[in-house]
């Protein structure tokens, strides 16, 4: 089972690369330039994504670090065990639907203190990639068109996210267990 | 402002409870370490970005987005059957989609600021629609097939094997966003009932 998943990950990317290289040099396009055209859109991407990650990275170790983390944990601990859910998970499924950069520093704060192929690690990678920053979506969507009234927008977001969560936990304990 | 609250919250009872736990000597370090690690942690993300985004531009430019939206059409006019079938805004949606799909966020909003507009114009009032409330949600619940930033996250720590997950992701993406869009049609039914 194990084998053939990665294979299929493993495969699917390089695949992409190929697919739309060779359709692009079909076509006689200058890939090469495009690439370096794309490839500083993405620099300026990663570098003005730094401050957010950085600023999310400190208070988010400070938080841990303290060992209020810890302690909050605790308190959940009776529920959670009760719903086989891993606590460590807790505060990335909290912040996932607020901010996704914020999300993405404690991802990686999960990775690094529990291992990328970890339970946690892999479920945390599955989560990040899996919902969304619902918050964000919804305000700037309906902020740019000027709706004031979001109807059940707000509450079937959050109730999908919910769903997400789960199935992120159900599916990684299958396929990972 | 959930963000700020939850930012600045988690910074200070965290002092706080440094200061009457006895662990403030490890919150000062954990300051000047994660800053570090962030910095450390961009330059793996950039790797990634820089070469994603080059290949996405590529795509773009050979028309692949175009020719999948153009797959996807059919498909997308049944989720949204309020719209007009060859109303302009369905292609907006689509490639919305599409470039969720693979992961650029950044293509993906403009568009989907477009499709919201095309949605409005039918409406004319500052409520939302059926179909913008869908929209939203299929959209909240991510649509991601490749997540190019958790590879690049799991390479950054050393993972054995950093894509292991991208099936995982796509069974939860395809589960939840079914879920999102099956709880948005019950909500939909729900209010058309209490209107009658």
């Amino acid at each position: 089972m194990m084998s053939v998943i990665s294979n299929i990950s493993l495969l699917f990317i390089p695949m992409f690369v190929l697919v739309v290289l060779s359709v692009a040099t079909f076509k006689k396009l200058p890939t090469y330039d495009l690439f370096v055209e794309g490839g500083k859109e993405g620099l300026s991407m990663a570098i003005s994504l730094l401050p957010y990650l950085l600023g999310m990275l400190v208070s988010v170790s400070i938080f841990r670090s303290s060992g209020a983390l810890d302690a909050f944990v605790q308190l959940l601990q009776p529920l959670l065990t009760f719903l086989h859910v891993p606590s460590e998970i807790i505060p990335l499924a909290l912040t996932r639907p607020i901010s996704g950069t914020a999300a993405l520093a404690i991802t990686s704060d999960l990775l690094k203190t529990y291992g990328p192929d970890s339970f946690v690690g892999r479920l945390a990678s599955t989560m990040q990639g899996s919902t969304d920053t619902t918050f964000y979506i919804i305000t700037i969507y309906f902020g740019s068109v000027g709706i004031k009234k979001m109807g059940d927008a707000l509450k079937v977001g959050l109730l999908a996210d919910l769903i997400g969560i789960i199935t992120a936990i159900i599916i990684v304990s299958i396929l990972f267990g | 402002m959930m963000v700020h609250l939850i930012w600045a919250g988690l910074a200070c009872i965290g002092i706080i409870y440094g200061l009457f736990n006895g662990t403030i000597a490890d919150v000062n370090e954990a300051i000047f370490s994660s800053a570090q690690e962030a910095i450390q942690l961009i330059i793996g993300l950039a790797s990634v970005l820089v070469f994603w985004l080059g290949i996405m531009k590529i795509a773009e430019e050979a028309n692949i987005l175009k020719q999948l939206s153009r797959a996807f059409k059919p498909f997308i006019a049944r989720l949204f059957p309020d719209i007009p079938k060859d109303h302009q805004v369905i292609g907006y949606i689509t490639s919305n989609f599409i470039a969720n799909l693979f992961g650029l966020g950044n293509a993906a909003t403009p568009l989907g600021l477009k499709a919201m507009q095309g949605m409005k114009g039918l409406s004319e009032n500052d409520e939302a629609t059926r179909s913008m409330i869908t929209f939203l949600v299929i959209n909240t619940s991510s649509l991601t097939l490749i997540p190019t930033t958790v590879i690049a996250l799991r390479m950054q720590y050393l993972s054995h094997s950093p894509t292991e997950i991208v099936l995982a992701t796509l069974i939860a993406t395809c589960l939840s966003t079914s879920a999102a869009i099956l709880i948005d049609r019950l909500f939909y039914f729900k209010r058309v009932n209490k209107k009658r």
